[in-house]
């Protein structure tokens, strides 16, 4: 069975662990004796049952009646199976959402009928689109509230829709439900009968899974090199996802930025029959008819095929989740398909602020906040633009220990050089560079390669 | 790609993650199936090799056929073993069959002998592969990463882990403090004293793990089929709180119609795990406190 995963967000308490879990018992799609179970907790604690209360299973939750954290659910229909993520709404817990979202291949966002367009479902509709989620349905929620209201219902469509439409956000879909009531989550009710469009579980039905796109370009970032010894294995194996497109044995491949050639000797693979070729999605292994030493990070492509391009500056949309602020000029840790390298924000060219999406005066990027910015990486890293290429038009930014940042490549930049003129072409530099240092570098990564088998990036 | 392609495909891009981030990195194998399909997607990464050891931790409760399952894995998979054990509370008699209440036993044989085991405080019995036997290792590295079998449906607060979630000096889970995790980048930074559990099946569900175990046809032990009096293990624990389940399934295919469309379609895993049901939110405060 097909597998989706659906994010739902939207403003604190405007419901959607209750939608979720109102979806879960409407379709039994519960274990046996969940729903009897939680009831019984009400019961013994003097509380009124919520459906919210499947789903905020977390004891803290259950205490303060919110979502801390974005649970997943599983969840079937008909047509197919569903990780639901149910995502925070409440701000202090935005990261959390985003984490939920980042796995999403369609949202639902959630606003309440009564309260209208709140902080949250604007930002987390920013958010949807930062990350690059086309598919999303408008779930307007607590439609009760309002008494089934044609006219309320479309005042918020028309709102909201003109919002996500400056974000660039298409969204075609906008559902009356109550999801304490079970209106128009499965089945059409008489609440709306001037709501012709589909229920909630036949919009999400109809949902399609991204699917892979066989034309693309063949790009793999290099995870990692391996040469266990055990057994006399001597296999150099180069490992990683494929992002985009085909590769077979035989084929030449470039990696970048060392823009080094070989052609693949074999793809390596474990219980499996013997593979003449692997696509997009795939975790491969494959050998080369020539040794190479290679960086982990670099990205592979096909020499019949067009090239990453390789900077070390670029545009991007970000959003900033550190407690702290974004700062310029400070070194923090960027990690862009398998490469990791240092980063320093440039320029901060426009503040997106999540309730007013107007421009900042003092440009500074605080938490919570999204912003159009330049950053200026250490090293030159292969790189593409999101439209283009998803995979690798993204990136996080670290801070310390912990993940304080995403964002989405906009533009690939001329390269950031002190020694040369800018106007010169990336890959002249590249060639140049390429050619200076290539003994040295073989030498040291044999070494490194030898005696650190795993621990370098 | 199938479903089962998907997640194979991601389990391993994690594992392989996880094996070029942590330099002291260890894996947790319960003998159960969750971790022993976690042990098969390591040789899938790797093509073939573990290049981790496994950590088991040995109440003295476990079913002896357990035990003996792991011992013949490891040898015919050339594994490199670490078994660790609460040998003080096991001598003192602090158990549950000795008296102690359920939950007590369970953060005693388990959590503290799993947190003291990958602390490296405790000593550590090692199976050497090369030498085919058993050594005694006293003050080893602490594990700054351990890769966890958990899946998201098993129970409430596992279904809000991370892939990469982090863990404090004491071992200890905060849920509401987690850093964000990002499209497929995860935490592999981590701050001196503090490990990192790392999570590749929490997207399998209890019915993708059996297909893939048909699929690619792992060696599972064999106390979850029934063979011949009606009873099988659903889920593997110590033999004084886990309870086998009446069935009829006898092999793979047996279990997935039990589970897609048999007896088992909507009932919980875990319902033959008496730790669960002491009380509202047990599980998670054995997890806060380090459980798996």
């Amino acid at each position: 069975m097909q597998r989706l995963n659906i994010v739902i967000t939207g403003h604190v308490d405007h419901g959607k662990s209750t939608l979720i879990g109102r979806l879960l018992a409407d379709t039994d799609s519960l274990p046996q004796g969940k729903l009897e179970s939680v009831k019984k907790m009400c019961e013994n604690n003097a509380r009124p049952f919520e459906y919210a209360f499947l789903l905020d299973a977390l004891e803290d939750e259950q205490k303060q009646g919110i979502t801390i954290d974005s649970a997943r659910v599983f969840f079937q229909s008909q047509k197919r199976e569903y990780i639901i993520i149910d995502a925070p709404g409440h701000i202090e817990f935005l990261k959390n959402m985003i984490s939920g979202a980042s796995r999403a291949e369609a949202a639902l966002l959630l606003i309440d009928a009564k309260e209208g367009v709140a902080e949250n479902s604007k930002r987390h509709g920013m958010l949807l689109s930062l990350l690059g989620i086309k598919q999303i349905a408008v779930v307007v929620n607590k439609m009760d509230l309002v008494n089934f209201s044609e006219v309320a219902f479309n005042k918020l469509k028309i709102e909201y829709t003109e919002y996500l439409a400056s974000l660039g956000v298409k969204a075609d879909i906008f559902i009356p439900i109550s999801a304490r009531g079970g209106v128009n989550l499965i089945e059409h009710a008489p609440q709306t009968p001037w709501y012709q469009g589909k229920t909630v579980l036949e919009v999400l039905d109809g949902f399609e899974s991204i699917e892979e796109k066989a034309n693309d370009d063949f790009r793999m970032p290099l995870q990692d090199v391996y040469k266990f010894t055990r057994d006399n294995d001597d296999r150099r194996i180069y490992a990683g996802t494929v992002s985009s497109g085909v590769l077979h044995v035989n084929d030449e491949v470039i990696f970048y930025p060392s823009l080094k050639r070989s052609r693949v000797a074999s793809i390596e693979s474990f219980n499996t029959e013997v593979k003449s070729s692997v696509k997009e999605n795939e975790a491969v292994g494959f050998t080369l008819q020539t040794q190479i030493y290679v960086k982990n990070g670099e990205v592979v492509a096909r020499a019949d095929q067009s090239a990453p391009k390789v900077s070390n500056r670029f545009e991007a949309n970000l959003f900033w989740l550190g407690t702290k602020p974004l700062e310029l000029n400070k070194p923090y840790k960027i990690k862009i398909g398998s490469a990791q390298s240092t980063i320093y924000l440039e320029e901060i060219k426009r503040v997106i602020d999540g309730d007013t999406l107007d421009s900042d005066d003092e440009p500074h990027v605080s938490r919570h906040e999204a912003a159009c910015v330049i950053f200026r990486v250490h090293d030159l890293l292969a790189m593409e633009q999101f439209g283009e290429n998803q995979k690798l038009g993204r990136f996080v930014i670290v801070d310390e220990y912990d993940i304080a940042g995403g964002g989405i490549i906009t533009e690939v930049l001329e390269q950031y050089t002190t020694r040369r003129t800018k106007a010169l072409h990336v890959n002249t530099v590249l060639v140049d560079k390429a050619g200076e240092n290539a003994e040295f570098e073989e030498e040291l990564f044999a070494l490194l390669r030898k005696h650190f088998p795993h621990q370098f990036n | 790609m199938n479903h089962l392609d998907k997640l194979e495909a991601q389990s391993v891009y994690i594992l392989r993650e996880a094996y070029r981030s942590f330099p002291n990195l260890a894996m947790l194998w319960s003998i159960g199936k969750d971790s022993t399909v976690l042990l098969w997607l390591t040789r899938k990464a790797f093509f073939g090799h573990v290049p981790y050891p496994l950590v088991h931790i040995d109440t003295a409760f476990k079913i002896p056929a357990m035990i003996a399952y792991r011992d013949e894995i490891a040898v015919q998979w050339d594994l490199n073993l670490v078994v660790g054990q609460n040998k003080e509370a096991l001598s003192r008699g602090e158990t549950y069959p000795d008296g102690l209440d359920r939950l007590s036993c369970c953060k005693k044989l388990k959590s503290d002998a799993l947190k003291y085991t990958l602390d490296g405080t405790w000593a550590r019995r090692k199976w050497n592969p090369y030498k085919k036997e058993w050594e005694e290792e006293l003050n080893g590295a602490p594990y700054t990463g351990v890769i966890v079998g958990v899946r998201a449906d098993e129970e409430g607060s596992r279904s809000k882990e991370r892939v990469f979630s982090a863990r404090d000096e004491k071992s200890e889970w905060d849920a509401s403090t987690q850093p964000p995790e990002l499209w497929n980048q995860y935490k592999t930074d981590f701050a001196p004293g503090t490990h990192v559990r790392i999570h590749p099946l929490l997207e399998w569900t209890e019915l993708n793990i059996w297909e893939y175990i048909q699929r690619e046809n792992i060696p599972i032990i064999d106390l979850y089929f029934n063979k011949g009096n009606g009873k099988r293990y659903r889920s593997l624990g110590c033999y004084p709180c886990t309870a086998p389940v009446d069935s009829e399934a006898r092999n793979t295919q047996e279990i997935i119609d039990e589970l897609t469309s048999g007896k088992f379609k909507d009932i919980a895993e875990r319902s033959g795990r008496a730790q669960d049901k002491d009380g509202g939110g047990t599980l998670e405060r054995l997890r806060k406190e380090g459980y798996m």
